[in-house]
């Protein structure tokens, strides 16, 4: 990768004489430029075991979470990427801003969530709002013809609608449910665990950003795919609103009391 | 064309039952949608109501289920209104039923297992349909699906009678109930129960 890199890391001037533009350029080996052959690096990446009609394999590591209250709705999530072992990213958005007034977040394939979301943004461009029930029925009829062919995506669908705040979960597979909470990706469970046990509806703003936080923490802690940062939104009558980005490395150390 | 036959074990820790009395249908369906082992929502209607008197109960496959049932929901009630006199239960059945056969066959089966339940306003009889997902349609009695259904039926078989009234029926969907709180593995919390006859479809309390 280095010798590859090394190449094209010459002058800082942009080219600064077009004629001797291409003298660097030598004879291009692809073959050994990578360190195992495509054939090895491709059966690491499926699944021969699965379905013969899919078998690239999916990581969902991932914790997302979102419920309603007295304030609107919390939606949280971690930003964790991870291909098997290897942490791909730690700043990965898995919140996605479909309009001001709708969010969608990411779980499971994330080209997935994001084509799927924006496809939605796309249609969502109307004089009037458009409802949360049919923005994620929208979404759930474009990947049910899909159902079958390796999709991956789990997402939760909310804003803040004519009949109020509302929060749907879809997913690849075609489900689609109303709730007042969802967590979803491979550290739901654990998410869920401090979710369930501290939640009410008259939780002031506050004390909800705090346990959303506190949640995705604790998930981050004992999922080894999840990690990285705790992003934070706040959906409102007028829209959503970005709370922040918070190290789980340091919530770590102060909810420990150091 | 090679048929599948296996039944992923995941549809069948869903509940539905449907019990005919003299004059009217009384159903019930648990109200979790889980999702492998996390509970996404407790308080799940599994059922569409197809028009004034016929009501359909699905479980299996996610998202083919919703999908299915708004379908024949949809055509149900278009006819309706073309037609200006509602389907029979009868009539909703053998059209569902050969939604489903034909769906078998093709790409991408539906795997549903259904209960249709209906007054048919023009015999003024109660009718109760078993349908499943190989396009299976039996009319009967009183009927289940899931494995809820191997703990049930024998309840059935020992209480049920033609002539069983309202209350009475209450009564015995409440045994099933119990029973299933009892033995079932699966902690099914709880149940939406409906009654369907000549006034329309409505919910209940036992």
């Amino acid at each position: 990768m280095d010798s590859f890199v090394n190449r094209f890391r010459g002058t800082t001037e942009l080219w600064a004489n077009e004629a001797n533009m291409f003298d660097d350029f030598g004879p291009y080996d692809a073959v050994k430029e990578f360190s195992q052959p495509p054939v090895e690096f491709l059966k690491e990446c499926t699944d021969e075991k699965s379905d013969s009609e899919c078998r690239i394999k999916f990581e969902h590591g991932t914790t997302t979470l979102a419920f309603k209250f007295q304030g609107g709705i919390i939606v949280a999530t971690d930003s964790r990427a991870s291909a098997g072992s290897y942490i791909a990213s730690q700043t990965v958005k898995k919140v996605i801003e479909i309009n001001p007034y709708l969010l969608g977040t990411m779980a499971g394939g994330a080209a997935d969530c994001q084509f799927w979301e924006r496809e939605l943004g796309r249609r969502c461009r109307n004089k009037e709002r458009i409802s949360v029930a049919a923005a994620s029925k929208l979404l759930a009829n474009m990947v049910y013809p899909y159902k079958g062919m390796g999709l991956s995506m789990g997402t939760m669908v909310t804003g803040w609608d004519k009949t109020g705040p509302n929060l749907f979960y879809v997913d690849s597979d075609g489900s689609r449910f109303k709730g007042d909470m969802f967590s979803v990706g491979s550290g739901s469970t654990f998410a869920y665990g401090v979710l369930d046990s501290g939640l009410d509806y008259e939780l002031s703003t506050n004390d909800a950003i705090e346990l959303s936080r506190r949640s995705i923490y604790h998930a981050t802690y004992r999922d080894a795919a999840s990690g990285g940062y705790v992003r934070i939104y706040h959906v409102k009558e007028q829209g959503w609103e970005f709370i922040g980005l918070f190290d789980v490395g340091n919530l770590h150390w102060e909810y420990n009391g150091l | 064309d090679v048929i599948n036959l296996f039944q992923p074990s995941d549809q069948e820790m869903e509940f539905l039952i449907g019990i005919t009395g003299k004059d009217f249908v009384l159903t019930a369906a648990d109200t979790s949608a889980a999702r492998s082992i996390t509970v996404m929502k407790s308080t799940e209607d599994k059922s569409r109501d197809l028009n004034k008197h016929n009501i359909m109960l699905y479980s299996g496959e996610s998202g083919d289920t919703v999908t299915f049932a708004e379908y024949i929901q949809r055509n149900v009630r278009l006819y309706g209104i073309r037609n200006g006199i509602e389907l029979t239960p009868k009539a909703a059945a053998t059209f569902t039923r050969k939604e489903l056969a034909t769906s078998l066959r093709s790409r991408h089966p539906y795997t549903v297992f259904l209960l249709i339940a209906g007054y048919d306003i023009t015999t003024s009889k109660p009718h109760l349909y078993w349908i499943d997902y190989l396009g299976s349609s039996a009319e009967v009695p009183f009927a289940a699906h899931g494995y809820g259904s191997y703990y049930c039926m024998s309840i059935l078989d020992r209480y049920h009678h033609p002539d069983i009234t309202l209350d009475e029926a209450k009564v015995l969907v409440k045994k099933c109930i119990d029973e299933l709180k009892t033995r079932f593995v699966i902690n099914l919390l709880d149940f939406k129960i409906k009654v369907t006859d000549q006034d329309g479809i409505r919910e209940i309390t036992i």
